[in-house]
C-alpha cells in the first residue's frame, strides 16, 4: 500500500468514527457489555475453581502409629511415606506436641495433663498431604497396609463428595464460558456490521471508481479495531473497579474465603479481554465488508 | 476501443438480457444506447465495466479481453472508466469537494494531485463556487454535475452514463448534455443509455437501439423514431 493510501485509511476511519457517532456509541456499548459479561463470568468461574482447589488442598490424611513403635522407628517411617506415589508433604507430630495442641485448644483453665494422671494417651501422628485430592483414597489404602499404622482418617465421605462437586464445577464453568464467548462473538460482530451497513453506498461507489479491495477494507478494519479496543477498555476498567470492591468486601466480611487476588492473573485476563475486543471488532467489520465487496 | 463478439448474457433464471450482440465502439465516439426498460441497456454497461461477465461470447477493451482479466486487475481497469448514474449516487455526508476528491483518494492519488485536479474539474462543470456545499443543498442538475466531475476527475478514456438525465427537467437535461458533449470533444468516449427521445434526436450522434436483448438498429447521426417503439416507454 502506498503512503497516501495509508493516510486516507486513517483519516477515513476517524471521520467515519465521528460522523456516524450514534452507531459508534452503540457498537462500543455492545462490545463493552459483552466483554463485561464475559469477564465477570470468567472471574466468577475462576474464583469458584480457586475456592474448590483451595478446599481440595486442605484435605489431608491423619495417620496414627501403633503405640509400641519406638521414636526411632517412627521417624524412619517417614521415608516409607514420602516414597509413596502421590504424596506431597509429610509432617510428623510427636505425641507430646499433639498433647500440647490439645491443651491449647482447651484453654488455660483445664489442666489436661493432670486430668489424665500424667499419662499421654495420644499416639504419634503423621499428617500426609497428597498432590491431587483424587489420589487420596488410593494413597490412604497403601498407607493402611503398613504394620506401623494403627489407624488413619481422612473424611472419606467428604472427599468423595468434594471430588464430585469440584469436577462438576469445572465442567459447568467451561460450558458457561464457551457459551458466553460465542454469544459475545456473535453480538460484537453483528453490531460492527451495523457500522458497515451505514456505509454500504460508500463501498459500492468506491468499487465503481476503482478502489482496490484492500483500500476499501483498511478504514473499516481500523474503525472496527478502534471500536473493539475502546469497548474492551471500558469493560476492563469497570471490571477492575468492581472486582476490587467485591474482593475487599469479601475479605472483610468472610475472611476465610479464598479469592483470587493475584494481580498477574487479573492483568492477564484484562489483557486477553483487550486483545479479544480489538480482534473481534476488526474481524466483525471484515466479515461485514466482504458482503458488500462483490460489486 | 470496445468490441462485442457474439455476446450473450443469461441470468440465473433463464432470463436472457442480451443475445448475440456484435458491436464495435471506436475511440472518441458518442453512442446513445436506447430502447425500452428491460431491453438490456444496463446489462450492456455492466458487462463493459466488468460488474458482470457474459455467458457467451468475447468482449474486448482496448484490445484486451475483459473476460480474461484477473479479479485483482478489475479496480485498475475501472480507473480508466468514469460512471454516472441516474440517481447521482453522491455521499450525503461529504461536501461537493470531498465527493469529487473521493474518486482520486480511492485510487490513492497523492494529496497534491487531489488539490490540483478537484478545483479544476469543478470549474469545468461550473460548480467552482459550491466546493463546501453538501449534495442535499444542491439542485438535481447540480448534483449530476458533481457526479460527472467525480466520473471524469481522473481523466478516464471512457465515460458510461446510465440515464443521466432521467431525474432532470428538460432544460437542465440540455445543460448536462452540453457538458457531456464538451467532455466528448476532449477525446473521452461516451456511452449513454437513455429514454429521452428529444435529447437523442437533437444531438445527432450514433444511436444503438436495443430491444429484448438484441440490437435492432445501429445508425450514425441517427434519431430515435417511433419505429423504435418509443411510445411504449415509460418516462
Amino acid at each position: 500500500m502506498k503512503i497516501s493510501a495509508i493516510r486516507y485509511s486513517f483519516r477515513d476511519a476517524f471521520r467515519s468514527f465521528w460522523r456516524h457517532f450514534g452507531i459508534t456509541v452503540a457498537s462500543i456499548t455492545t462490545v463493552a457489555i459483552s466483554l463485561l459479561i464475559l469477564g465477570f463470568t470468567l472471574l466468577l468461574v475462576l474464583n469458584s475453581q480457586y475456592i474448590a482447589g483451595f478446599m481440595e488442598s486442605q484435605v489431608e490424611i491423619n495417620l496414627f502409629l501403633r503405640e509400641d513403635i519406638s521414636r526411632q522407628d517412627a521417624r524412619a517411617f517417614e521415608n516409607k511415606l514420602t516414597r509413596i506415589e502421590g504424596v506431597e508433604l509429610v509432617e510428623f507430630i510427636p505425641k507430646e506436641d499433639a498433647l500440647k495442641l490439645m491443651e491449647d485448644s482447651y484453654g488455660k483453665d483445664v489442666d489436661i495433663t493432670k486430668a489424665l494422671g500424667g499419662n499421654n494417651p495420644l499416639p504419634d501422628t503423621y499428617r500426609v498431604k497428597v498432590v491431587d485430592v483424587e489420589l487420596v483414597p488410593q494413597v490412604a489404602a497403601t498407607i493402611e497396609k503398613y504394620d506401623e499404622v494403627e489407624s488413619l482418617r481422612y473424611g472419606q465421605d467428604f472427599v468423595n463428595r468434594l471430588i464430585n462437586f469440584t469436577n462438576w464445577l469445572r465442567n459447568a464453568g467451561l460450558v458457561v464460558i464457551v457459551g458466553i464467548l460465542f454469544a459475545s462473538l456473535f453480538l460484537i460482530t453483528t453490531t460492527i456490521r451495523l457500522t458497515v451497513f451505514a456505509r454500504k453506498k460508500e463501498i459500492s461507489i468506491m468499487k465503481y471508481v476503482g478502489a482496490t479491495n484492500l483500500f476499501i477494507r483498511a478504514p473499516f478494519f481500523l474503525e472496527g479495531m478502534m471500536i473493539g479496543l475502546i469497548g474492551a477498555l471500558i469493560s476492563v476498567v469497570i471490571l477492575y473497579l468492581a472486582y476490587g470492591t467485591v474482593v475487599n468486601y469479601a475479605l472483610s466480611s468472610v475472611p476465610f474465603m479464598p479469592l483470587i487476588t493475584d494481580k498477574t492473573l487479573l492483568y492477564q485476563i484484562f489483557g486477553y479481554l483487550l486483545l479479544g475486543g480489538t480482534f473481534l471488532g476488526a474481524m466483525g467489520s471484515m466479515i461485514a465488508v466482504r458482503k458488500y465487496l462483490n460489486v | 476501443m470496445i468490441q462485442f463478439f457474439n455476446v450473450t448474457k443469461e441470468y440465473d433464471k433463464g432470463v436472457i438480457a442480451l443475445e448475440d450482440i456484435n458491436l464495435s465502439i471506436n475511440k472518441g465516439e458518442f453512442v446513445f444506447l436506447v430502447g425500452p426498460s428491460g431491453a438490456g441497456k444496463s446489462t450492456f454497461n455492466r458487462l463493459i465495466i466488468r460488474e458482470e461477465l457474459p455467458t457467451q461470447g468475447q468482449l474486448m477493451y482496448e484490445g484486451k479481453s475483459i473476460l480474461r482479466m484477473k479479479k485483482r486487475e478489475v479496480p485498475y481497469f475501472r480507473r480508466k472508466i468514469g460512471i454516472v448514474f441516474q440517481d447521482f449516487r453522491l455521499l450525503s455526508d461529504r461536501t461537493v469537494y470531498e465527493n469529487v476528491a473521493f474518486a482520486l483518494e480511492a485510487m490513492a492519488a497523492p494529496v497534491s494531485e487531489v488539490k490540483y485536479k478537484v478545483p479544476q474539474v469543478l470549474e469545468m462543470v461550473g460548480l467552482d463556487h459550491k466546493h463546501d456545499a453538501f449534495p442535499q443543498e444542491l439542485s438535481g442538475g447540480e448534483q449530476q454535475r458533481v457526479a460527472i466531475a467525480r466520473a471524469i476527475v481522473n481523466n478516464p478514456s471512457l465515460l458510461i452514463a446510465d440515464e443521466p438525465t432521467g431525474n432532470l427537467d428538460p432544460d437542465t437535461s440540455l445543460e448536462i448534455m452540453k457538458l457531456l458533449n464538451n467532455i466528448n470533444k476532449r477525446g473521452t468516449t461516451i456511452i449513454m443509455a437513455t429514454h429521452d427521445k428529444d435529447i437523442v434526436n437533437r444531438m445527432r450522434k450514433r444511436v444503438v437501439v436495443l430491444n429484448k436483448g438484441k440490437i435492432i438498429r445501429d445508425v450514425e447521426k441517427g434519431g430515435y423514431t417511433d419505429e423504435d417503439q418509443c411510445h411504449t416507454l415509460l418516462f
